[in-house]
């Protein structure tokens, strides 16, 4: 991320005849980042292809399991066209994947792109909670442990955020189903969500998954925002800001802050891509319909069509992020806003 | 009493015979008039079911990939789903193992147990309101006989040549005689289908007592009462609710916090600080499944019939028991069979953990060296510490077994049935003869300890179509002799299934058949308020 920043960095250079690509430099970083992004996916495409290939077993094999007999397996195995050579089945899922078909569940035989669009909603509703309550609340913190550093304040916000990153997931999950389902009764567990579900329903079956991500990611981004901001803070024009009157989370808000905005983004943009890709456990824990789940489940029976779709699904998340951390840095640092 | 009225007396109690029924059927086992009316008046009043309710169950082993197609079930999930809505020809008995009627109110053999006619119930409705004939039944017959089937019955079923009709019976013509045939039947993949299935698989249109009302695949499943099913003895609440939990802590979390009333697969290790929650209630029952650790009879070092006999008596089987399955199962015997099987041969001699014996044979063997032995967490729950203490109890015997980890993934391919010493598990078959002709036949594809005995065959087929329930015995005690002390197969222990239920689901069948009640949990509770 940081070496195409600065790229864009270069002051000195003033040609008569502008190109295309220093005139427009925030538009050109686009598209090239565009391109390169479908160019990663391909990649992708092609590692997890090759991935699934290598493990042991296949499809027909694993899916039966110690159930199969070898007519059910030499059935399947046609039936999917898995005698065929890898090459010509992976050009094939292409070619159909960029017409934008995934194609059918090996297992379930229903469309992949259909049960994808259902686990898809679930993930990005669960990380989309967690974030809109982890984001605000981590930079805010940090601001905060900027103003108090290095007194009671601080220490407390640091100590604890630390503590809830250095207990594994799973583990923050059963102690929270332990004493808010368990013992008091009063949070919603499993966290199962169906069609079905009014919106209120819905948050309330979420409240113990979303506090689990809240938890791990916090501290993350805190730490990040607390370090940038007093990066900042020690520059020559904070002390102006200072000499000149101006209250000190004033200051922080108004000067400090946004010039620390780049590395805090990229740090934001990390936990938010972790928050729909990263959740497997929590989802498992909580009971949870959400992608993480659906691969696994796909991986442990070689379902090729839908690790491929999950795969590059995850993938774009990912990429899509870390673009947009980039382009946000950019805009926010006056420098790179105007280059001549 | 006799099992067969003990079993009629349970289902009095549990709601589900009227009087009539259970008179007529318990004069059929021999008891006088007077016994039996006594015996119905004293069972009805033991507890009379509730109706109503909405029943959560929280199942492991549920995925995404689950299908609705009942010839391609293969997950605990979707074996207790089908249960739900579908009927089979023939159930098994909860208690027995023997065959009772379902759909097919009665069938007769042909002499030579070649011929089967089997009576398809009449008045019976399908969920869409059709009729049940008996071309329903040939045509899902022959959906899971097709040879391009992938259907997970076809195993089963491959002994049938000829799949007609007789009026309106059923007549199955098969290759061999074969007296098991009615308890084939109750394989949970044969569910009948309105017109076999042929055209929807995954409607889950079926004939039993609940109607599936939503279904998200490895998420959950919805079911409501189904108003004209044909048997009042079951389906005793409303609505159920089953949700795939695969986190055992997670199912245990649910049933403690009374969010769900019933788990399956409780962890061993965890069973004894779940039943310290005081709405819980711990629900073991003998199964037929086995953890086992095989010996390639045909391969070297195993092709000597004292090291085989070596390794056997220094299995400590007692402790695999106690320390792998925290109690929560019976000691084996060598052959993969135990009294949950009908015709089980009892009074065979129990093999137990003997240094000095596996010394002799160690001796005799005249081996030397260590033994190979590979294993894996996914061979069994606990099997690398079963690997690990079977290691321990071998030393005692001068054995020196090398204990080897494989990975998880891809066991089944590459170390199962391919190598020559490793550990395993079965789950249990419907009958005798199936364990016996899936994995000790000379020709099975899964013959994983390669036991190629032709007079061990040759029983085989002979019990196979032998009528004479008394003559069979024999011949399932002899090959199971053969297997004990000349086979490959070391069977510490047979794994009880354990499941756990709040204290208000009331009326559960301990069925020898299969886990969960034999997958009818669903059907044959109710819930007390």
């Amino acid at each position: 991320m940081s070496e195409s920043v600065d790229t864009g960095i270069l002051p000195d250079q003033k040609e008569p005849d502008l190109s295309y690509r220093d005139r427009f430099p925030l538009l050109a970083l686009i598209i090239q980042r565009l391109l390169l992004s479908v160019a990663l996916l391909f990649a992708v495409s092609v590692l997890i292809f090759g991935g699934v290939e290598a493990l042991p077993g296949d499809f027909a094999s694993t899916y039966l399991g110690q159930s199969a007999t070898p007519q059910a397996v030499a059935n399947i195995r046609k039936d999917l066209g898995l005698d065929r050579p890898v090459v010509t089945r992976y050009f094939e899922w292409l070619g159909n994947a960029v017409q934008s078909d995934f194609g059918t569940s090996w297992a379930s035989r229903n469309s992949v792109s259909e049960q994808i669009g259902k686990r898809l909603g679930n993930s990005l509703f669960l990380a989309f909670c967690a974030a809109m309550i982890s984001v605000p609340l981590a930079v805010g913190l940090g601001m905060l442990a900027v103003h108090f550093r290095n007194r009671i304040p601080d220490k407390i916000i640091n100590v604890l955020s630390l503590a809830a990153i250095s207990l594994p997931e799973f583990f923050i999950g059963y102690l929270l189903i332990l004493f808010f389902a368990v013992k008091f009764g009063m949070a919603t567990f499993p966290a199962t969500v169906y069609d079905s579900m009014t919106f209120v329903e819905r948050l309330k079956a979420v409240a113990l998954p979303v506090a689990t991500l809240v938890l791990v990611v916090l501290a993350h981004m805190m730490r990040m925002t607390r370090a940038a901001i007093l990066s900042v803070m020690s520059s020559a024009y904070m002390e102006t800001a200072e000499l000149k009157g101006l209250g000190a989370f004033r200051a922080i808000v108004r000067h400090a802050a946004p010039n620390a905005v780049a590395p805090i983004i990229n740090v934001v943009a990390l936990n938010l891509a972790y928050l729909v890709v990263g959740v497997v456990v929590v989802e498992v824990v909580f009971v949870y319909p959400g992608m993480g789940q659906y691969m696994v489940d796909a991986v442990t029976v070689r379902d090729m069509p839908v690790v491929q779709a999950c795969g590059l699904i995850f993938a774009a998340v990912y990429i899509l992020l870390n673009m947009l951390a980039d382009i946000l840095a950019i805009v926010a640092n006056p420098r790179l806003r105007h280059p001549r | 009493m006799s099992n067969e009225t003990k079993y009629l007396a349970g289902r009095v109690t549990a709601g589900g015979m009227s009087r009539r029924e259970f008179m007529g059927r318990a004069m059929a086992a021999g008891l006088t008039l007077t016994v039996a009316s006594q015996l119905f008046t004293e069972s009805a009043a033991a507890q009379e079911p509730k109706r109503g309710g909405h029943l959560k169950l929280g199942l492991e082993g549920g995925a995404a990939t689950d299908s609705k197609d009942p010839a391609k079930f293969l997950s605990q999930f979707m074996f207790v789903v089908g249960r739900c809505w579908g009927d089979m020809l023939v159930e098994s008995d909860p208690h027995t193992g023997a065959p009772v009627p379902a759909l097919a109110e009665s069938w007769e053999p042909s002499a030579d147990a070649a011929t089967w006619t089997f009576t398809i119930r009449k008045g019976v409705q399908f969920h869409d309101g059709k009729e049940l004939t008996v071309d329903d039944v040939v045509a899902t017959l022959k959906r899971h006989t097709d040879e391009k089937s992938e259907s997970g019955a076809l195993g089963v079923l491959k002994s049938i040549k000829d799949i007609k009709t007789d009026g309106d019976k059923l007549v199955l013509t098969l290759n061999e005689g074969n007296a098991d045939m009615p308890l084939l039947l109750s394989d949970y993949h044969l569910i009948i289908q309105p017109n076999g299935g042929v055209d929807d698989p995954g409607a889950s249109i079926g004939t039993g007592p609940y109607k599936m009302a939503s279904f998200e695949p490895g998420v959950r499943a919805t079911f409501e009462k189904n108003p004209n099913d044909w048997r009042s003895d079951r389906g005793y609440v409303d609505s159920i609710e089953i949700i795939g939990m695969n986190d055992a802590t997670a199912r245990i979390a649910a049933l403690s916090s009374g969010q769900v009333h019933y788990i399956n697969r409780v962890d061993p290790k965890t069973v004894d600080l779940l039943k310290r929650a005081p709405t819980v209630e711990i629900l073991n029952t003998s199964g037929r499944g086995h953890y086992v650790f095989i010996m390639h009879c045909d391969t070297a070092p195993f092709d000597n019939n004292d090291l085989r006999l070596a390794l056997k008596y220094a299995m400590d089987r007692e402790t695999m028991v106690q320390r792998i399955l925290g109690g929560y199962g019976k000691v084996g015997n060598d052959f993969p069979i135990n009294e949950t099987y009908a015709l089980f041969p009892e009074g065979i001699e129990q093999r137990t953990y003997d240094p000095d014996k596996a010394a002799f044979h160690y001796k005799k063997s005249g081996h030397s060296g260590s033994v190979l032995l590979r294993t894996s967490e996914v061979a069994f729950p606990g099997g690398v510490d079963a690997a690990v203490l079977y290691q321990e109890s071998c030393k005692k015997a001068g054995i020196n077994i090398e204990v080897k980890r494989e990975p998880g993934d891809g066991y089944w391919t590459n170390v199962w049935n391919a190598k020559p010493f490793c550990t395993s598990y079965w789950g249990g078959r419907p009958t005798q003869d199936q364990m016996y002709s899936t994995a000790y036949l000379s020709t099975a594809d899964w013959n994983d300890t390669r036991f190629k005995r032709p007079e061990f065959d040759k029983l085989l087929y002979e019990a196979r179509s032998e009528l004479d329930e008394a003559k069979r015995k024999d011949m399932y005690r002899e090959m199971a002799m053969m297997v004990r002390d000349e086979g490959g197969l070391i069977l510490p222990m047979f794994n009880d299934f354990v499941n756990a239920a709040s204290k208000n689901v009331k009326g559960y069948v301990h069925d020898i058949g299969n886990d969960m009640s034999n997958g009818y949990v669903a059907t044959r509770v109710w819930l007390e308020s």
